[in-house]
């Protein structure tokens, strides 16, 4: 009952104390000299916000870098072996493979996928249908799919009735049932695809969304001049969708690096599924911090490239508007 | 002669009428396969969640004897009986209400903040704005995992360690750099006039930025208050990590508990799944035209 009454309190406090800190500070600041109203005004506003970005990201960032270089109890500077110690346990460079694995097919098959399914439903009158179907993964949690996709991977001894969906499917053609989440030449795969089912739909939308934005004329030329469909996706439709394809993967990549619910709901990295965040949630809960802290900052690390791609970005439309 | 043109003219139009006819057909069929290529992906993406919720109104006992598909014809034998057993389940109904508790406060908090922030950024002119935001852009990247552990030592010195506090303050100085950096853009697009013609009449920044730029911006707010909701509702990792084993933790947090303590005998979470993804698919099914335009306006989220 009192959690309920504190859920309220801030519910409605928080919005009344920004006001009350909105109007008492700027009855104290258009009491101020106009030269130090300038000055302290912006400064006053963007506090808040600021402040929680130092607490809660710049400080720990910093931090974690910090504490990487130092041991589980952080007591002692001990250089670079935690970072010796990701490179060298078996353990934690099959997480680092998988995360690579992540990367490479998730991006690509989530943004493939996207780009297509929108470029064939762009061609049929039931698009708004379809597109609601293949969003329909988006909005649901990691843990509910994971819960969904058990189900359709799920595994019983040959000779056995399988309830799996896809273990049933082959089953009807003939086939030996797979254990898709044990078995570890299927497992990284069969997470990843779980991944690609929940976003797609929201790559979908991007590019589609965009591809609606080329020109219905140009396409007409094309077809006068004696281009056929293929020809058109190929040398027109794909190069003027390139920058949103981009942008699109950029935040795919970042999603793939940072997977953790899929996999720690599934197989919490049993049987060699491992990845980065996983593997570094295992050091933190057992408490080694120092270890922990060097995985993050390896994730870290390889997604600064993407984090300057996208500042240049932010750079270039700023100087557009 | 004349009568003969006008026959053969009708029979050419007859003709390609009927051929007219035959193209569209061939058409049609030579579109099958494009049709086929769609419903088959259609398929892939749906029929899993509907074989969840099948299964969900079905016994344990059942979903160990036959797959879901076979209940689709008949006898069917449907039941609530795992939903009775997840909300008999020890922890399940109090973490329901504790996802409602975490994720509303939450949701306010950080827009209230990030669109006084953004007010900050779009309308106001000072040293270092342009740093300050370009540290926020680059935030919005910054994986969680970089400030787990120092930010779950500082809860733990304070004593917010496991309280809502804790997660309502977490999730909103994880959300701030997106909704910043969106709201700084949209308020930024607001006519300059309207601002300045308020200044000349003499309404201070708290009056410009509570009558005119707030309700100017509620469509933006809108959308991000969607999506925020969604996030803070489905998240796992921020909860896991900072409310744990708590009595607080949320519903995400307790149904993974479950999946990973059960081993076997977890078939009843299919119910829990099913009541954890109402409320989103509710949202989007409901709100679909916010939900899409949300998307696309802000494609960078990471």
């Amino acid at each position: 009952m009192d959690r309920i009454i504190t859920a309220v309190i801030a519910i409605i406090g928080v919005p009344l104390v920004l006001l009350g800190y909105i109007y008492a500070g700027e009855w104290v600041i258009e009491r101020l000299p106009a030269r130090v109203q300038v000055w302290i005004r912006p400064y006053f506003w963007a506090l808040p916000a600021i402040g929680f970005a130092t607490v809660f990201m710049v400080y720990p960032l910093l931090r974690t870098v910090v504490l990487s270089f130092r041991n589980g109890a952080d007591t002692q500077w001990i250089g670079w072996d935690n970072y010796v110690y990701f490179f060298t346990f078996p353990d934690t460079l099959t997480s680092l493979r998988n995360s690579l694995l992540w990367l490479v097919f998730y991006t690509l098959f989530a943004v493939g996928l996207g780009l297509i399914i929108a470029i064939l439903l762009d061609r049929v009158r039931y698009e708004q249908i379809a597109k609601i179907a293949i969003f329909l993964p988006v909005p649901i949690s990691a843990v509910a799919a994971s819960i969904i996709w058990k189900f359709m991977f799920d595994y019983q001894p040959p000779g056995t009735v399988q309830t799996g969906t896809l273990n049933a499917l082959l089953g009807s053609f003939g086939a030996q049932p797979v254990a898709w989440l044990v078995n570890s030449t299927t497992n990284n795969a069969a997470l990843i695809f779980v991944g690609i089912w929940s976003i797609t739909g929201f790559c979908m939308v991007i590019i589609s969304a965009s591809l609606k934005s080329i020109s219905t004329e140009v396409l007409e030329a094309a077809r006068i001049d004696g281009a056929n469909e293929f020809e058109i996706i190929r040398l027109i439709v794909t190069p003027l969708l390139w920058p949103t394809i981009t942008v699109v993967g950029t935040t795919m990549i970042i999603n793939a690096l940072k997977t953790f619910d899929i996999v720690f709901v599934l197989t919490s990295g049993a049987y060699d599924t491992d990845v980065i965040a996983t593997q570094m949630f295992r050091q933190l809960a057992n408490a080694h911090y120092g270890r922990a802290a060097a995985v993050g900052v390896v994730l870290f690390v390889a997604i600064v490239p993407l984090l300057v791609v996208n500042i240049r970005r932010f750079q270039q439309q700023e100087e557009q508007r | 002669m004349s009568s003969a043109r006008v026959e053969t003219r009708r029979e050419t139009a007859r003709v390609s009428t009927a051929a007219d006819a035959l193209g569209s057909w061939g058409r049609q069929l030579q579109r099958l396969p494009l049709h086929l290529v769609i419903i088959i992906f259609v398929a892939i993406w749906i029929v899993p969640t509907i074989g969840l919720i099948v299964n969900s109104f079905r016994s344990v006992g059942d979903m160990n004897q036959a797959g879901w598909w076979t209940t689709l014809f008949p006898p069917h034998s449907f039941t609530f009986a795992s939903y009775q057993q997840v909300l008999d389940t020890e922890n399940v109904v109090p973490s329901i209400f504790n996802s409602i508790l975490i994720t509303v406060p939450a949701t306010v908090i950080q827009l209230a903040i990030a669109t006084m922030g953004a007010y900050a950024f779009a309308w106001m002119k000072f040293p270092g704005k342009d740093i300050f935001f370009i540290v926020i852009v680059g935030l919005m990247v910054v994986p969680i995992q970089m400030t787990l552990i120092p930010v779950l030592k500082i809860f733990q010195l304070t004593g917010l360690a496991g309280t809502f506090i804790a997660v309502w303050l977490a999730h909103s100085g994880y959300g701030l750099p997106f909704e910043v950096f969106l709201l700084r853009n949209y308020l930024g697009g607001l006519p300059r006039e309207i601002f300045e013609s308020a200044e000349v009449d003499g309404a201070g920044h708290a009056v410009r930025f509570l009558r005119i730029a707030v309700p100017m911006t509620v469509p933006a707010i809108a959308s991000l208050t969607i999506f925020v909701f969604l996030g803070v509702w489905n998240d796992l990792l921020v909860s896991l990590t900072y409310l744990g084993s708590s009595p607080n933790r949320p519903f995400t947090v307790v149904i993974t508990q479950l999946v990973t303590s059960l081993g076997g005998g977890w078939q009843f979470l299919t119910a829990a799944a099913v009541l954890q993804m109402s409320l989103p698919l509710a949202v989007f099914i409901f709100l679909q035209r916010y939900f899409v335009r949300g998307i696309t306006s802000g494609s960078v989220k990471g």
